[in-house]
């Protein structure tokens, strides 16, 4: 399925020797942003995938070794992160000026 | 068929929201965005219960689809407007979908939810019903679906629009990043397929870019508008949008969209496939 599953939550199930997961929250004014559209960009700025963020503000891609950004947008402004993610959990933080 | 004519605003949907002979339909794969809040008056489809038999990798047939529209409200003379998330992806498909069962009528929000969020417009969780219809579908019309033998048939001769990230594409990733990586049994592309990824047709905000704009997309990637077309990426929803493109927008001719795309392709025993970018 194209669809994102629901964000946040347990990584039970998802196997963090193969998989390369980048997740993180976005928060504003010190409080998380639900409903944020969370994008991720590969290495030459082209998207890769796009989420929204859950009630406690939560994100989480797959994706493969390397760099990439992350780039998030809501109606109180957006965030922009560079990040360089290996095999396993990668943990960021997007922070809404 | 012009912009005009397929696409509105989100300041066009605002003001025609509860028109007579329009029906605002979200589609979305994860109904629960609509049920949290969605259009005023809007009906939902679901992209996955209600677009896909429940058994065979297929659409629901004509009579499925006439028993879904009926019990949505949906009559043939109405006007379908829709909208969703994921930069409008299933609601793309929808519209494609719409087509291929014979309502000529449909538009798309231009931005889908996405840019009805970031815009702060009203939504509400009010629930919606309509009065049943009694809807009546055509057949099928496959000159917009593609099946796998043509697909391969086009290897070399048609245009291959690959609509996946460039990852993908080359082979890196076999599915978008927002999901566990796996899906079909090998990661590439199809030979002679150009990349142009969805989302270079699209703003941040998710409504399209210009006709010039895009226009020179395609153009700069090597696209031939005299020949036919085939548009694919991994369960044709992302494909629909670039359908949606260069039929709808850009008024090209003979444009399919491969729904088995690379879950199907990816998987067929024996198939040509290229890998890098």
């Amino acid at each position: 399925m194209c669809g994102a599953p629901k964000q946040g939550g347990a990584l039970a199930g998802i196997d963090l020797t193969t998989q390369t997961v980048i997740q993180g929250s976005v928060w504003h004014d010190g409080a998380p942003v639900a409903g944020a559209y969370v994008r991720l960009l590969d290495s030459s700025d082209e998207f890769t995938a796009e989420v929204v963020t859950s009630p406690e503000g939560e994100f989480r891609f797959f994706a493969a070794p390397g760099e990439w950004k992350l780039r998030s947008l809501a109606p109180v402004g957006r965030a922009e992160r560079v990040l360089s993610a290996e095999v396993g959990l990668n943990e960021t933080t997007l922070a809404i000026a | 068929m012009s912009r005009s004519d397929v696409l509105v605003s989100a300041e066009w949907a605002q003001e025609h929201l509860g028109d007579a002979g329009l029906v605002f339909v979200e589609v979305d794969e994860d109904t629960s965005a609509y049920d949290k809040g969605h259009l005023e008056g809007a009906v939902k489809l679901d992209w996955k219960t209600d677009l896909q038999d429940p058994l065979r990798r297929d659409f629901v047939d004509k009579e499925q689809f006439e028993a879904l529209l009926s019990a949505k409200g949906i009559s043939n003379d109405d006007t379908v407007v829709l909208y969703g998330g994921n930069n409008n992806w299933f609601a793309a498909y929808a519209y494609w979908y719409f087509k291929l069962y014979g309502h000529d009528a449909v538009k798309l929000v231009d931005g889908g939810r996405k840019k009805w969020e970031l815009d702060s417009r009203p939504l509400s969780d009010a629930e919606v019903t309509r009065p049943a219809t009694q809807y009546t579908a055509q057949e099928p019309d496959t000159s917009i679906r593609a099946f796998r033998d043509e697909v391969v048939a086009a290897i070399d001769t048609k245009n291959l629009v690959d609509v996946r990230s460039p990852d993908e594409f080359a082979g890196k990733l076999v599915a978008p990043a927002h999901l566990p990586q796996e899906g079909a049994q090998r990661p590439g592309h199809i030979p002679s397929a150009v990349n142009v990824p969805w989302s270079k047709a699209a703003n941040e905000d998710g409504t399209f870019k210009s006709d010039e704009e895009l226009a020179a997309l395609y153009a700069d990637a090597g696209f031939d508008g005299s020949k036919e077309t085939i548009a694919y990426c991994r369960i044709g929803e992302r494909s629909s949008h670039t359908w949606f493109v260069l039929k709808e927008l850009l008024g090209h001719e003979n444009v399919k969209n491969y729904d088995g795309s690379w879950t199907e392709y990816g998987s067929l025993v024996g198939v040509p496939i290229a890998k890098g970018a």
